[in-house]
């Protein structure tokens, strides 16, 4: 038995590679599903406040992650366009990093044309802004200052979604899918403190922890953390609607767990062995 | 004059943008607003100087031959072929910036990230031992969020997402509350420090 935690404990680490593989991509192959029950939390709470907001309320998205953490974020950004585009509300979407204006045109684009919605009538996409939290503040007096035109390069004067949208105060909600800084910090500091805007965020999950401070302040409606926080928000927007799109992040689930039981079985076995080893070296005599 | 300018600069500004906060009233909210613009133009400024910097550095690695010198070709490439794409087409969909975008950057950024998983199997494996209490309570808290993350938590037992849930707003949110207000205060402190001029670092060894 000890010769087998030795061995174990001296795996070559491709080992442990492949089976962490192995643990993604085999759930995902046989589409294995596990139902995904969302219980109150900041998942909720984002939910919420955007069910009660009446419809044709304006909601700035800020897209401030890359393609690195599209895994989590993109499936978030899905389900909320959605669910805010069946609300009836209208979307502003910008970006603090400069992929995101991509990344958040994709998303835009997919689900307001499959939901019917027109660019500049019910969405649009600023782009990309330099200055991050400064930006922020300047948007406070004037949005126009810091995106005199979208994106594709329309004046801002010109798109009918923002004839009524001239500084922050004009908007209803602000939201920020954030994969580090500039991000929900930058939000919540400038948008929510200092306009009283209601903020709320999307991130990774390594990251989410440290937001769970504006949670309880109060300062952050809700929050989304990794990809549970997405299938989550997948699920509530699900519920109720037999037609509604299959979600990016709930097939993922099946595999996250699995992942996670990989491992966990490794932490087990690593302090299995470290524990045989260490107490026999400890008994060794000198 | 090569000290006190800088001196002098920071000292309006950072006092300007402090009484832009308190007093959101003229004249002090249109000067805080054309700062902010200057701030801006600064910014993207810089971008023009981090892409200069970045053909500089894999240029004269190229030149050299140094270390690894084979991977600056395809940096110079890529850089000049999505520079160029989205310079004479645009960034509009279906375009080749936005080609090239969706269909390199995009799987290479999350190819990059994914590998994380393995480094953090491998590293958890090695590293992540019940040596003493406090490593024990650890890697208790990790076992009950990593099974509260996933929905095999709740299949197993219903009450590990609610603990986990727990955790996340009691424990954890006491400990990033402390280390939230002290980031704060030291940003404070040394904010005005160089307001002041006290602090001088950032005048890049100038003294």
């Amino acid at each position: 038995m000890r010769k087998i935690l030795e061995k174990l404990d001296r795996v070559d680490r491709r080992v442990i590679y492949l089976l962490m593989a192995l643990s993604v991509f085999v759930p995902l192959s046989l589409r294995l599903s596990y139902p995904i029950p969302v219980g109150e939390g900041p998942s909720r709470d984002l939910f919420d406040a955007i069910e009660a907001m009446p419809s044709g309320s304006v909601v700035l998205v800020s897209y401030d992650y890359d393609p690195s953490t599209m895994p989590e974020l993109q499936p978030m950004a899905v389900a909320l366009t959605q669910h805010m585009f069946t609300r009836g509300h209208r979307i502003i979407a910008m970006a603090l990093w400069p992929q995101g204006a991509s990344l958040s045109q994709e998303a835009m684009t997919a689900v307001g044309d499959s939901l019917g919605k027109a660019q500049y009538d019910d969405w649009v996409n600023l782009g990309y802004t330099v200055g991050a939290g400064v930006s922020i503040v300047r948007m406070g007096s004037s949005i126009r200052a810091v995106f005199p035109q979208d994106r594709d390069g329309f004046p801002y004067d010109s798109i009918p979604l923002l004839t009524r949208v001239q500084s922050l105060r004009d908007i209803d909600l602000v939201i920020s899918l954030s994969a580090g800084d500039p991000g929900i910090h930058a939000w919540v500091m400038m948008a929510g403190d200092r306009f009283g805007l209601p903020v709320g965020g999307g991130c990774t999950a390594v990251s989410a922890p440290e937001f769970y401070t504006y949670l309880g302040t109060g300062q952050m409606l809700g929050l989304l953390g990794g990809l549970k926080g997405a299938a989550d928000y997948e699920t509530m927007v699900r519920e109720g609607r037999e037609n509604a799109p299959a979600g990016l992040a709930t097939p993922g689930m099946a595999a996250q767990s699995i992942a996670h039981l990989v491992i966990m079985a490794f932490i087990i076995i690593g302090n299995i062995s470290y524990l045989v080893i260490h107490k026999r070296r400890k008994g060794a005599p000198k | 004059m090569r000290l006190f300018l800088p001196l002098v600069v920071t000292f309006v500004c950072g006092i300007v943008m402090i009484l832009h906060f308190f007093i959101p009233h003229r004249p002090i909210s249109t000067i805080g607003d054309g700062l902010t613009d200057w701030y801006m133009i600064v910014a993207s400024a810089a971008i023009f100087l981090g892409a200069a910097n970045l053909v500089q550095v894999h240029v004269h690695r190229i030149n050299t031959k140094a270390r690894n010198w084979q991977y600056s070709p395809v940096v110079l490439i890529g850089f000049l072929a999505m520079m160029a794409a989205g310079l004479v087409w645009g960034v509009e969909e279906s375009l080749p910036f936005d080609y090239m975008f969706q269909t390199m950057v995009v799987p290479m950024g999350a190819t990059m990230f994914s590998l994380l998983a393995f480094f953090v199997a491998s590293a958890a494996f090695r590293a992540f031992r019940a040596s003493n209490w406090r490593a024990t309570l650890l890697l208790a808290s990790a076992f009950i969020v990593m099974l509260g993350r996933v929905p095999i938590g709740g299949m197993i037992w219903k009450q590990i997402p609610v603990i986990s849930e727990w955790m996340m707003q009691v424990p954890n949110m006491a400990g990033q509350r402390a280390v939230m207000i002290g980031a704060a205060l030291g940003v404070v402190a040394t904010s005005l420090r160089m307001i002041f001029g006290i602090e001088r670092s950032y005048l890049g060894g100038a003294d």
